[in-house]
């Protein structure tokens, strides 16, 4: 699967969370409970800010902005 | 069982913004303070208030144009203290819509200059310069620059420990003699009781002497876009002061930070603390339609405030109608935080027999009578 | 805003959905079901239900994954959003009966370097590997409390991680007398993990004191004053009913899950519970549960499942007796530590308040993005501050838009 993580170009597995995707590009978001409830995985999906990447299904095509600063 | 358990020179019932104020003021004359709350310091209506400082141009214009010159003493008095108010004076713009609210804003600017309030006429270029996040095709706004916003909860608990007291936890029943007593039975000594427990004040007063002015607020989570001044639509003080009718009005604060605060509404009458999901709805869509971009920014709570509004709309400052030694600082409605320097200010002079910096007629409560 | 309408809604799609679910379609009932996730299973089964728990496709069913719910307005009606599609329209629900199937979330303990990157809740990292996650190689550590633990560490062994090391708090004794009261099915379940688990060091009365690394978890330090080099850590103390949506319809809550009586109802007529949030009893208990509130609903009742709801519930008591943190970890924060994740507050800072409110107010603990979900519950076992958050909408952040009136009258 082919996604734009922070402007660059990744391969990632199929069938996996954007998180897990993230931490394959060797970009992760900043995960701890690894199911919606801590919030500190938030990552801009397709220009959506604020979406949790732990519980977001990875898809072909998706432009996944993380920032280097946890909010 | 009622034995007495603090003694003091000034009682003051309410350790919210007023409370605090009046406590620090009193402090700084001398005196010995008690503060009494059910709660936590500035958990009532000033937590669930904006902490918007503005000179206002109605009644109120002296009160709260002193009022702003003594929060600016007290900023002066440490830096510290801008950062622990979270204070920023991001100034208001009044917003135009259309000439004939770009007329409303001439008036305002004329009512303001004649006082010596800076305050300046924005046109529309200027306005979308000043503010890009703001919907194309307003009118212009009216700036005043000197405007600011803190953060009353943390405020009012600085000026508690600057006038050494500690709060107690109570809840005040009665007036008994000389003092209060608690509901858990103890009783508290004092030469002066000040009420000002926002609406609670009310159980001492004449019927439908305060009433609540129920409002909602919302938070955005932080996020990169943001407004630079506070954002008030013009017809927002003409709405504050409706009797009867639900209102929403555009109010919009920038937080440091990033977060966007978002008021405000007004239901007279509701004291309870439910959302109500249709009015919450109204206020964000006036919100969205002068600052598109928020319908996409995450929204992460909502609340409600009660607001205690005196029956004619100006706060009761001075002696209790009929309880001697009982003094009244209470029905801010939605100037609480700006005016509480003043109010202190006013009180204090009043309780001690002096003469008071500015005319105490308006807020003289026994002209509810 | 017409909502769209069914006989029941029930919001959760792990084992106490998927049981009640099963059984009100197999009664006719209309049912729109609700979930965060992509696919049904919950925590638990995470997308990988057993077969005779799926659910096909049914005509009465509306089946809305990757919908959360963020308001309600009374209790018959809540307010959806698509985590999914998030530029959707937010939809309202609607139905005379409501049941809560919300699960529960992983119990947190501080200690020193708890937020390295790398460290994740025991369940948490399991959830992570389930979806993906990169552990293969990687040095790990499992440590903590309860059955969860082991459960994690069979997912990220499956997964190719170089398990280190398992840390049970909990005593051997202990440990051996739980596992002498597991009841029959339970116990081969047991040793075919321990077999898979074999190669991994096991240890009682053993937990972590501190994380340590410059930028990322490196190692950590265990109670005796040993190092385990390591990439990744889970852990976790078992786990908290979720109660947030019970909450803001105004359900009792009581030692932290929804209040119900015999009949899975809560305190409000026409709202039931059940599974996790109702109290920890793992996956047995959530299915009974779940059938429970669903023939309750039907104005049925099963007398043998009842009897299994009983025995379900003393091994629930076992669970939350055998595995309880010892006080040892309540103070492993020190003064530095960072209680409230999403505003960097510090245990120091928390100690100068009187309670949460206060704390709230004043240092902000409890205002990030989480709303208390992670911190609240810490506070109440380092503090004694009792709880009492304050559930607000929205349930977590959304897109404002999903609040604003809709365009045109439905």
């Amino acid at each position: 699967m082919k996604m734009l993580i922070n402007g660059q170009p990744c391969q990632v597995p199929e069938g996996c969370s954007v998180a897990a995707a993230l931490a394959h590009a060797g970009q992760p978001s900043a995960t701890f409970c690894g199911m919606g409830q801590c919030q500190q995985c938030q990552v801009t999906i397709d220009g959506v800010n604020h979406r949790l990447a732990c519980m977001t299904p990875a898809v072909d095509g998706m432009v996944i902005e993380v920032a280097h600063e946890p909010c | 069982m009622g034995h007495c358990l603090r003694t003091a020179d000034v009682l003051i019932v309410g350790a919210g913004i007023i409370g605090a104020a009046c406590a620090r003021e009193f402090a700084r004359q001398g005196l010995s303070v008690a503060v009494i709350d059910p709660g936590p310091i500035g958990a009532g209506a000033s937590a669930a208030a904006m902490g918007h400082l503005l000179v206002v141009d109605d009644a109120e214009f002296a009160l709260s144009q002193r009022s702003l010159q003594l929060w600016q003493q007290w900023l002066d008095e440490n830096p510290a203290h801008a950062a622990l108010a979270e204070h920023q004076r991001c100034g208001t713009l009044w917003i135009a819509s259309d000439d004939e609210e770009l007329a409303l804003a001439r008036q305002k600017r004329e009512f303001y200059a004649a006082r010596g309030v800076a305050a300046e006429l924005i046109d529309a270029a200027e306005l979308a310069r000043l503010e890009p996040l703001l919907r194309p095709g307003l009118a212009g706004a009216l700036r005043v620059a000197g405007d600011a916003r803190v953060y009353p909860p943390k405020v009012a608990a600085r000026w508690l420990k600057e006038a050494k007291v500690e709060v107690m936890r109570g809840e005040v029943l009665a007036p008994e003699g000389q003092g209060l007593r608690l509901a858990d039975g103890r009783r508290l000594w004092g030469a002066l009781t000040v009420l000002c427990a926002g609406l609670a004040s009310q159980r001492w007063l004449p019927p439908g002497w305060l009433l609540p002015k129920k409002g909602q607020l919302a938070i955005t989570q932080r996020q990169p876009l943001t407004v630079n001044h506070q954002l008030v639509e013009l017809g927002y003080l003409k709405k504050a002061h409706l009797a009867e009718k639900d209102s929403v009005s555009f109010n919009v604060q920038p937080r440091p930070g990033g977060q966007l605060l978002i008021g405000s509404s007004r239901q007279p009458g509701r004291a309870d603390s439910a959302l109500d999901q249709a009015l919450l709805g109204q206020m964000l869509e006036s919100a969205c339609a002068y600052l598109p971009a928020l319908a996409h920014m995450s929204l992460l709570r909502c609340w409600t405030g009660i607001r205690p509004a005196s029956r004619d709309g100006l706060p009761l400052i001075g002696a209790h109608p009929s309880l001697p030694r009982v003094w009244l600082a209470s029905g801010h409605e939605g100037l609480g935080i700006t005016t509480s320097l003043a109010t202190a200010e006013l009180l204090a002079d009043l309780s001690l027999g002096r003469t008071p910096l500015l005319d105490a007629a308006p807020f003289t409560p026994s002209r509810l009578k | 805003m017409n909502p769209v309408e069914a006989d029941v809604i029930v919001v959760g799609a792990g084992p106490a959905g998927l049981a009640a679910v099963r059984r009100l379609l197999q009664a006719n009932q209309r049912v729109i079901w609700v979930d965060q996730g992509a696919r049904p299973g919950g925590q638990i089964w995470r997308s990988a239900v057993p077969q005779q728990w799926e659910i096909a496709t049914h005509p009465h069913l509306l089946w809305l994954p990757g919908h959360a719910v963020i308001a309600a307005e009374g209790q018959q009606r809540l307010l959806l959003h698509s985590l999914i599609n998030p530029s959707q329209a937010s939809l309202w629900i609607s139905a005379p009966r409501l049941l809560l199937a919300l699960g529960a979330r992983e119990r947190f303990l501080p200690f020193p370097g708890w937020t390295l990157p790398g460290v994740h809740g025991a369940g948490g990292l399991q959830a992570l590997v389930k979806n993906g996650w990169p552990i293969r190689s990687q040095r790990t550590v499992l440590a903590g409390s309860g059955p969860l633990l082991l459960a994690a560490a069979d997912t990220v062994r499956a997964a190719g991680a170089d398990l280190r090391l398992i840390a049970e708090q909990a005593s051997a004794t202990t440990l051996t007398r739980f596992a002498a009261r597991l009841p029959q099915g339970k116990i081969a379940q047991a040793a075919a993990l321990r077999w898979r688990l074999r190669g991994a060091p096991y240890r009682a009365a053993t937990w972590v004191v501190r994380a340590l690394g410059e930028y990322k978890l490196e190692a950590v330090e265990l109670n005796d004053g040993s190092h385990v080099s390591c990439e990744a850590l889970g852990i976790g103390f078992g786990l908290l009913p979720n109660t947030a949506l019970a909450e803001l319809l105004g359900c009792r809550i009581s030692a932290g899950a929804i209040a119900v009586d015999g009949a899975l109802q809560t305190s409000l007529k026409d709202v039931y519970a059940a599974g996790e949030c109702t109290g920890i009893g793992g996956v047995d208990k959530a299915l009974i549960e779940g059938e429970l509130a669903a023939l309750q609903m039907l104005g049925q009742d099963d007398a043998r499942l009842r009897r299994a709801h009983v025995r379900a519930q003393a091994f629930a008591g076992r669970l939350a007796a055998s595995f309880a943190p010892r006080p040892a970890l309540l103070q492993l924060a020190d003064a530095k530590t960072t209680i409230c994740r999403c505003e960097n507050v510090t245990l120091a800072e928390l100690k100068t308040q009187a309670d949460w409110r206060s704390a709230k107010l004043q240092t902000r603990c409890g205002m990030g993005a989480c709303q208390g979900r992670i911190c609240g519950p810490i506070t109440q076992e380092l503090l004694g501050w009792p709880a009492q958050q304050g559930v607000r909408e929205p349930l977590q952040p959304v897109p404002l838009g999903c609040f604003l009136p809709p365009r045109d009258p439905a």
